[in-house]
């Protein structure tokens, strides 16, 4: 996507506009929900998966498919593990009428 | 471009918006429990379309299958069975794993092949860089959390060697750039020299400071994410990680402001932990019986609660719930000031008492309560010190001088449930005990409180 001129002003783009979204998603978040907030954005970056998963089912050496398969691994570790605790954390968090 | 290519490109999009929406709709607590399920059917939607990527081959994709039930069921299981108390150490340690992930993918793209352009080339060198810092890096501060490393590395010059570890890291990714499988060893080493560093960058840093860092590594992971998928043509990796590294980013200006520090001093000057010496002060500290001090509470207007981590420690959280409870029935109204450091980590406390049961809209912030302390005749201050120590206002030679605190000092009583004598974790005295409207209950967290439930019942 970003090899020739053109593509990379796409690319320059994308990333500035993403940048900015994620700016102003959390821009007015309390205080009380940081930690759950931080672990559910540890979580999206748990998408690092898909990208090792491309890696490990196109390699055609032993030391790529060791590398990719420990990325597999840790990228699962990432994704799932980050959304077990966000949602733990965040189905504890109720407001006085739903506990009725 | 081929039908089974269109498909995962329309997924990422999906998946990309899922994650955005998700994301937003995390940031407020009414909508929050819902949030993550929806960044969650974004994960798998992306995870399942990518089985279909051309060109996988059988034997690799059998290969994805066990590592992906490999990671996800130990993260699984480790995610269910940890103590709220442990979370920061868990969120480190996942993160940690995303950091490992994108230095894979970059040690994967570096053993093999030239960069197709030299932009690709820079970015996949930066990612796995930056990966890299944030595996060594999260997995040191996930050790410390967890109590397995408790003698932190630290030297005068450890700055400058830190630099030095950096920068030849990076000049070494800059000569790869020409052709970088040529040069297998030297990929080698430029990864050794970035494992190095996140090491020796996180291994100084005090407990206190630690939240911070994670989440530096947090925003990083998601820029090295970002990164990667430009290498790899991957718009949901662009997206997600350029999302959670502008957030992330944020969120750790917003944690190192809550805690007074720059982000600077805590990287740079190894605070956290050490200890402090301070004057000594005048007066002495007034006890109180909880028969005296329950009956007190049972006949205020209003009561707020301000709990510290002392409060978790002792477990003493479902216990606080059933007195608030029983003072709600008898018409006292009961709020709880959470200080933005009163956890492990800003928004831990709010965690933990949640989990107790406590319904948030009891839970007020510093800047939200800090104005109601005048009109409140008793506070409880269970477990928590410096965030209420008002030296912080008064006195400039202080360390804690400048930070934000709680005022409880301005309610008509307070009582302070503390299990001895001892400092707070700055090692400052606390000027609040000290004062005339201040009484100390002292005991165990969990056991002082049950005797107040039974003093409040009697009464």
């Amino acid at each position: 996507m970003i090899g020739g001129i053109e593509g990379f002003f796409i690319a320059l783009y994308i990333f500035m506009l993403a940048a900015f979204t994620g700016y102003e998603i959390i821009a007015k978040v309390p205080v009380i929900l940081h930690t759950p907030l931080m672990s559910g954005s540890n979580f999206v970056h748990g998408i690092v998966l898909v990208g090792c998963m491309v890696a490990l089912g196109k390699a055609d050496s032993t030391l790529g498919q060791v590398i990719g398969f420990i990325g597999v691994v840790l990228g699962a570790g990432n994704a799932v593990g980050g959304y077990v605790v966000t949602e733990r954390m965040l189905e504890m968090f109720k407001s006085s009428g739903e506990r009725k | 471009m081929d039908f089974a290519t269109f498909m995962i490109k329309v997924s990422y999009f999906v998946a990309a918006v899922l994650f955005i929406i998700g994301l937003k709709r995390m940031s407020s607590p009414k909508t929050a429990r819902g949030g993550i399920l929806w960044a969650g059917w974004g994960m798998v939607l992306a995870t399942v379309v990518t089985f279909f990527w051309p060109g996988l081959s059988f034997g690799n994709i059998v290969l994805i299958i066990i590592g992906i039930a490999l990671g996800g069921g130990i993260a699984w299981w480790t995610g269910k069975k940890v103590a709220m108390t442990d979370m920061p150490q868990m969120i480190a340690l996942y993160n940690g794993m995303g950091g490992g992930a994108a230095g894979a993918i970059a040690a994967v793209t570096l053993y093999k092949g030239s960069p197709e352009s030299l932009t690709v080339g820079f970015l996949a060198v930066l990612g796995g860089l930056i990966g890299s810092v944030s595996f060594s890096g999260s997995m040191i501060a996930f050790a410390k959390l967890q109590g397995w490393m408790n003698k932190p590395i630290r030297f005068k010059t450890i700055n400058q060697v830190n630099a030095a570890l950096l920068l030849s890291a990076f000049i070494i990714g800059m000569f790869l750039l020409g052709n970088y499988s040529a040069h297998g060893t030297l990929v080698t080493v430029f990864f050794l020299l970035a494992l190095v560093a996140g090491i020796m960058l996180t291994s100084p840093i005090g407990g206190a400071d630690m939240p911070v860092v994670i989440s530096l590594y947090n925003a990083l992971t998601g820029l090295a994410v970002a990164f990667k998928g430009f290498v790899l043509d991957n718009e949901a990796m662009i997206i997600a990680g350029t999302v959670v590294g502008a957030a992330g980013t944020l969120l750790t200006q917003l944690m190192a402001k809550a805690m007074n520090r720059s982000l600077a001093s805590v990287l740079f000057s190894a605070f956290g932990d050490e200890s402090v010496d301070s004057g000594e002060v005048e007066g002495t500290m007034k006890p109180i019986e909880s028969s005296d001090a329950g009956i007190m509470m049972a006949f205020a207007d209003r009561v707020i609660i301000i709990p510290g981590y002392g409060l978790a420690v002792a477990q003493a959280q479902h216990k606080v719930w059933e007195l608030t409870q029983m003072l709600r029935e008898k018409g006292v109204k009961v709020s709880f000031a959470i200080h933005p450091v009163a956890g492990r980590m800003p928004g831990h406390m709010n965690v933990l008492l949640a989990e107790a049961g406590v319904p948030y809209d009891l839970i007020f912030d510093l800047d939200e309560i800090n104005s109601d302390f005048e009109k409140t005749d008793v506070v409880l201050v269970i477990g928590a010190n410096d965030v209420v120590n008002p030296v912080a206002r008064t006195d400039p030679s202080s360390p804690i001088y400048g930070m934000p605190i709680l005022n409880a000092d301005k309610a008509r009583n307070v009582i302070v449930i503390k299990r001895g004598k001892g400092k707070g974790f700055s090692g400052i005295e606390n000027r609040l005990f000290y004062l005339d409207n201040t009484r100390m209950l002292y005991g165990d967290g969990q056991a002082a409180v049950a005797e107040l439930i039974q003093a409040v019942k009697a009464s």
